[in-house]
């Protein structure tokens, strides 16, 4: 049993591996020691590798946080790591403006700016979108500074590097994978049909989409579970369609992929692309999907407030049966949800017609890229003499599960959107929620807060039109 | 250095890149653990850890983990041939705890295995029996038990009680001050190995190569002479890697010599954040005697650093911190008085700053209370307690840099049009009930050397060969800070080369021994000196040779940019690799070693008084923040930084070390917070829950100038330090959202430590409070943190 990858040009058998390893292990092993392991969990971008990925049969250049692939996860896979970015002992141009800048000192997050301003560059973003693409990658020693001025004056990728070229040609393609490495099993079937016949043969199996979330367990708590299936291989999974009756997302898509695709159609629903950057840094957007956000039922998770205002659906699939449950019954309690054994989210369907305002606020510790202590998803349809027609709220870190607030909804229906209504939600919400105290924020805080945003939200929506 | 050609072509001054970015880019750059790769047979190291904070060892077994497939060795107290300890001349830290373990997650044993995941499933098998002991976690019962693992420190001038008494206004209070986890992004790491002649080679992350060296010796109980510390550079240190690296470098060496394989250890991140010492957490309670005009006439401060399990350097932090509670203000009447809390926590350590910035935390949070007491501009008050000409400070050294400093500050005031932008922030702050600004000034002077005059040396070795290529040995280390650039432009320009025919070395103890550690912002000064010196002496006996082969006399000889010719016939030149190979020929020595110790320090511990310092740096920081009274998040707007930093060797690296100390000192005073429960276990041990500076915190507006006025130091071709001051300067951004949350009502600001946007919020809360009606006014507010 094998599998193969490739890595900066080179074909790569994997005969064995060590349970746990990841891709960044990996790749270390083999001496491209360019990628760093800053954190383990996905938080500092210093194992950025690239990758190819397929978008429309063509290919695409990916960063991808190497620490939270399992080796298996990588197989058929084509690789890049920074060790290879210099075409023939010349530098690329984001090398070369990190140079010049003075955006390296320690030198250790520095091949993960590299990989993705690369990865920027390929799509052809520049300016203010290069830097969002550096989001996910933490420096310790510069402050940026010096990074951002190399960020904004990259000058747009021209064809004259070698894996832009590479571009031009199809991507590989994910093939089946059935992988055992000690006490850790890895499969990856690229039919449904497959899926359950495998399912049903080992009932221990974990469904797997992205791993964001999955490896952080597997890396910092060591969490060996005797086997993965993964969904990465299932083209049910990863549609995206927009109907009369609103959109279905794939649950497998990656949010980074979901996000081209709502820009590519007409009236997305309001909200979401204000939130893929509240939601995590880009190079974890690049492999979680909106499945895995939702299946692991977090009460903190940022898809689910957003989701829940939206009114969204999942649809569940078994091999039995497929059905259809709305997001607020999904979660049962703390990272218990309505799926049954053998069951998995195919898709996400979000309504129309969509509310006209939608709004999502998180608080956290800091500004971008980190874990959620309160949130809250907002939507609002104002009637007739600006009374609330319709009013959906929808908080994390208030409750063990994401919380639809439908009693303070409810006291506000139909009232003028005021302040004075909104003093009454502020009752009900004092009256209903029950947060905890833990290392992100006191009790007292999350309830103040949760109030609080709702008041900001009418503070901010006060003027808009009906 | 007497070179006297034209300064824009001299290697010194330029903004070079630094000398490994094109290594850092292209993934190229090896840090310790890049090398164990190319190691066959290695064995990796995994901790068996505490789960008490305190407890006693009453039995560790062995064979359980040695039974398991891939596991080969497992280290515990009983097998260190040596002495029992790893800490710096203090004997309290065992590297392995026999008896007792003294905080959460301590390691009491280390199992190698053929793979990582090999020893660490070992490690889960050892079966440990503790008998859990009463402990110490939280700072303020380790002050009321008297739990001291050093102190009273004293410093005083003049009379307090009288000076306090005297005082027309008064205030007192205290200040809690966080401590900070360095997430150097390269953890703790160490790879051992053998050499061909019974020696044992160590590459080590860290900071200070010699001591590594002196600490394995001592674990192994072997002379230093068969140990060889390599430090090939660092991914961040910041403090964090002066001596606490030790432990993993003799975890390693001791498995090595053990099993005669490879050993490698790095710490996974949450090991490393559990394990390693951070920036002391501080208590500190004041007295405070003012005018009416708000300048300071009597100080009291009882200052209490909490230092962990052990000492470590916790006893020089403290003293720093005592030194700079002045900061760049005239205090006439101070008495303070420092201890060292033992806890059950990790054992805090050097971090950038080293006790300076809690210093001056606290002195600054007094002055906003005499502002604000006054209502006074804080700015004003500020500037009205700066130093002047001919003032000492509390320990007795004058401060040279006065007149330096009123410029300095005069200067910044009006480049970022403060009084203009003061005037529309109010004006804006009126017209939005929700959203309020806040601008602030601080000042940062940081006094400059070791205060433990031994470690005031350096030294350096110049090889010179034949192709006139060079390489530079000596006893500083990188960690990013760009010292190999700057020490390879000392040599550039002092042997009259271009900067590509130098090579400065990795750092090792077999080629420059006994070194200091590479800390205190010194690397550049006692380094470069020596590399200065070495460099000189190779010139002098290299000159009468040259004047020989120009017929000129021999002070006439100049060595510039590889031709070597007299200075009144330029024209004339000979190639400097000519006059090296007929050196050769003539058995002139073509290597030279240089030393430097800083000269007229002195400071007596038992009076607190001295001249500790060569000389102080200066810089002063406008921050401007913008507060969101619904969540207390906040976001900064912008950042002027005007800082001294003399003549520059290098004014790109020199730029990079005062954003990136600015930046790190953000993070300290805004969102990185050091949660310990009850029972001491760490939860904020990783990168989710420990949350650093990001890109979010980066202001649109961030302006570093460097101040052109200043004294003349006696650094490196009148350069200064820069590595921690301004660190010191983030301050402004916690005295701008003072400023801010003032907006949102009366009274004074209290505003808890970091100053997360919970604890913000907590702290306009408190003053909104006061502005609504029938509440009663709270006078003073204890530490803040929790809601009102």
């Amino acid at each position: 049993m094998s599998f193969s990858l490739s890595i900066n040009g080179g074909q790569r058998i994997v005969k064995s591996s060590e349970p746990g390893e990841t891709l960044l292990e990996y790749v270390r092993s083999i001496g491209f020691t360019g990628a760093k392991e800053g954190c383990a969990e996905g938080e500092c971008g210093a194992c950025s590798v690239l990758w190819i990925e397929e978008k429309d049969e063509n290919s695409r250049l990916r960063a991808i946080p190497s620490c939270l692939v399992p080796l298996a996860a990588a197989a058929n896979r084509e690789i890049y790591t920074v060790d290879a970015l210099a075409d023939q002992g010349r530098l690329c141009q984001a090398q070369r403006a990190i140079v010049e800048e003075g955006g390296s000192q320690c030198g250790y997050c520095t091949p993960g700016f590299v990989v993705s301003l690369f990865a920027a560059q390929s799509d052809r973003k520049d300016g203010s979108a290069a830097l969002e693409a550096l989001s996910g990658n933490l420096c310790r020693c510069t402050g940026y500074r010096p990074i951002r001025a190399a960020a904004q004056r990259l000058p747009l990728l021209g064809e004259d590097h070698f894996l832009i070229r590479r571009l031009a040609s199809p991507p590989p393609r994910l093939g089946p994978l059935s992988w055992s490495s000690g006490s850790e099993r890895f499969l990856r079937p690229t039919r449904l049909e497959t899926l359950w016949e495998m399912a049903a043969r080992s009932p221990e199996g974990r469904w797997a989409a992205g791993m964001t979330d999955l490896s952080v367990e597997r890396n910092l708590r060591f969490q060996r579970s005797p086997c993965w299936i993964s969904l990465e291989g299932i083209p049910e999974l990863r549609r995206f369609r927009d109907g009369a009756q609103g959109i279905e997302i794939g649950a497998g898509l990656s949010l980074r992929e979901l996000e081209e695709r709502l820009g590519e159609i007409r009236n997305p629903p309001p909200g979401l692309q204000e939130w893929f950057p509240h939601f995590a840094s880009p190079l974890i957007r690049n492999r979680a999907s909106l499945g895995g956000n939702l299946a692991t039922a977090s009460p903190v998770g940022d898809a689910a407030p957003l989701l829940l205002v939206l009114d969204a659906r999942l649809v569940l699939l078994s091999r039995e049966e497929s059905r259809e449950v709305s997001l607020s019954a999904f979660f049962l309690g703390y990272r218990k949800t309505a799926l049954r054994p053998g069951e998995l989210i195919v898709s996400i369907r979000i309504p129309k017609p969509y509310p006209s305002i939608v709004r999502f606020y998180k608080v956290a510790k800091r500004q971008s890229d980190d874990i959620t202590i309160v949130s809250l998803g907002a939507a609002l349809d104002l009637g007739p003499a600006r009374r609330v027609r319709l009013l959906r709220l929808a908080f994390g870190g208030v409750a063990d599960r994401p919380l639809r607030l439908k009693a303070a909804e409810e006291a506000l229906m139909d009232q003028p959107w005021e302040l004075p209504a909104i003093e009454r939600a502020r009752l009900v919400l004092q009256e209903s929620l029950s947060p905890i105290d833990d290392h992100r924020g006191s009790a007292a805080y999350r309830l103040a807060v949760a109030q609080n945003l709702l008041e900001k939200f009418h503070w901010q929506t006060r003027f808009l039109p009906n | 250095m007497a070179n006297p050609l034209p300064a824009e072509l001299s290697p010194i001054g330029r903004a070079l890149p630094h000398e490994s970015a094109f290594d850092h880019v292209t993934g190229r750059a090896c840090y310790t653990d890049d090398q164990a790769v190319r190691l066959r047979g290695l064995l990796h190291a995994w901790p068996v850890q505490s789960p008490h904070a305190h407890a006693r060892i009453r039995r560790i077994g062995r064979e359980e983990a040695l039974a398991q497939p891939g596991v080969v060795d497992l280290l515990t107290g009983a097998d260190v041939p040596g002495r029992n300890d790893t800490s710096s001349g203090t004997f309290d830290e065992p590297l392995l705890p026999v008896q007792e373990v003294f905080f959460h997650g301590q390691p009491v044993a280390w199992v190698l295995g053929e793979s990582r995941e090999a020893a660490r499933r070992g490690a889960a098998t050892v079966p440990v029996e503790y008998e859990p002991m009463k402990s110490l976690v939280d700072l303020e019962e380790a002050i009321e038990a008297q739990s001291w693992l050093c102190g009273p420190f004293r410093l005083a001038r003049g009379d307090f009680p009288s000076a306090w008494k005297a005082s027309p206004l008064r205030a007192q209070g205290s200040l809690s001050v966080g401590g900070q986890e360095h997430f150097y992004l390269e953890t703790q790491a160490a790879l051992a190995w053998e050499d061909a002649n019974g020696g044992l080679i160590v590459q080590s992350s860290t900071q200070h190569p010699s001591e590594v060296q002196e600490i394995i010796a001592r674990v192994l109980g072997i002379p230093r002479n068969l140990v060889s510390v390599e430090c090939p550079r660092m991914g961040g240190a910041f403090g964090g890697k002066e001596v606490q690296g030790a432990p993993y470098a003799a975890i390693a060496a001791l498995g090595c010599r053990r099993t005669g394989r490879p050993v490698r250890v790095q710490l996974p991140r949450v090991l490393d954040m559990v394990l390693t010492g951070k920036r002391h957490p501080f208590l500190g309670k004041f007295q405070v005697g003012f005018t009416p005009e708000g300048n300071l006439l009597a100080l009291k401060v009882d200052l209490y650093a909490d230092g962990g399990w052990s000492l470590d350097l916790s006893a020089g932090v403290l003293w720093r911190a005592l030194l700079h509670l002045d900061n760049a203000y005239w205090i006439p009447a101070i008495e303070a008085v420092g201890f060292v809390c033992r806890t059950h926590k990790t054992s805090q350590t050097a971090f950038r700053g080293f006790g300076g910035p809690q210093g001056v935390a606290l002195i600054e949070e007094i002055l906003t209370r005499i502002a604000q007491a006054l209502d006074l501009p804080p700015s004003l008050v500020r500037k009205r307690n700066l130093y002047r000409t001919g003032q000492t400070t509390p320990y007795g050294q004058e401060v040279r840099e006065a007149q330096s400093m009123r410029a300095l500050w005069d200067m910044l005031h009006k480049q970022a049009c403060y009084v203009e932008r003061e005037q529309e922030i109010v004006k804006d702050n009126q017209a939005d009930p929700h959203r309020k600004r806040g601008l602030a000034i601080t000042p940062v002077k940081f006094g400059i050397s070791f205060t433990r005059a031994c470690l005031n040396q350096a030294g350096a070795s110049v090889l010179l060969y034949r192709d006139g290529s060079v390489q530079v040995h000596h006893g500083g280390t990188e960690m990013g800070q760009g010292l190999q650039t700057k020490i390879r432009q000392i040599a550039a320009f002092s042997l009259g080369l271009p900067i590509e025919s130098i090579r400065v070395m990795t750092t090792r103890t077999d080629q420059i021994p006994n070194t200091s550690p590479t800390a205190a912002s010194s690397g550049c000064d006692l380094n470069g000196a020596a590399v200065a010196e070495a460099c000189q002496r190779l010139l002098e006996r290299l000159r009468p040779l040259a004047a020989e082969l120009l017929t000129c006399p021999a002070a006439l000889v100049r060595f510039w940019d590889g031709q070597v010719f007299s200075e009144e016939e330029m024209t004339r030149t000979l190639p400097f690799v000519q006059l090296v190979e007929e050196a050769h020929l003539r058995c002139i020595p073509l290597f030279s070693q240089g030393f430097y110790r800083t000269p007229g320090l002195s400071f007596d511990l038992e009076t607190g008084h001295g001249h500790p310092f060569a000389y102080f740096a200066i810089g002063a920081a406008v921050s401007e923040v913008e507060v969101d009274g619904f969540t207390g998040e906040y976001r900064i707007r912008a950042v002027d930084i005007l800082h001294d930093v003399g003549r520059s060797v290098n004014p790109l690296i020199d730029r990079g070390q005062v954003e990136g100390g600015f930046f790190q000192g953000l993070g300290w005073i805004t969102c990185e917070e050091l949660v310990w429960d009850r029972e001491g276990r760490l939860r904020t041990a990783n990168a989710s829950t420990y949350k650093l500076p990001s890109w979010s915190e980066l202001p649109p507006r961030f302006e570093v100038r460097f101040f052109s006025g200043s004294s003349e130091s006696s650094a490196i071709g009148g350069s200064k330090a820069v590595g921690e001051p301004p660190l010191l300067l983030a301050l402004s951004v916690r005295e701008a959202l003072k400023a801010a949350i003032a907006a949102f009502g009366p009274g004074s600001v209290d505003l808890g430590f970091p100053a997360t946007p919970e604890q913000v919020y907590w702290a306009i809360q408190r003053v909104r409070r006061r502005s609504a009606p029938g509440r009663s006014t709270p006078q003073a507010c204890s530490a803040a943190g929790s809601p009102p």
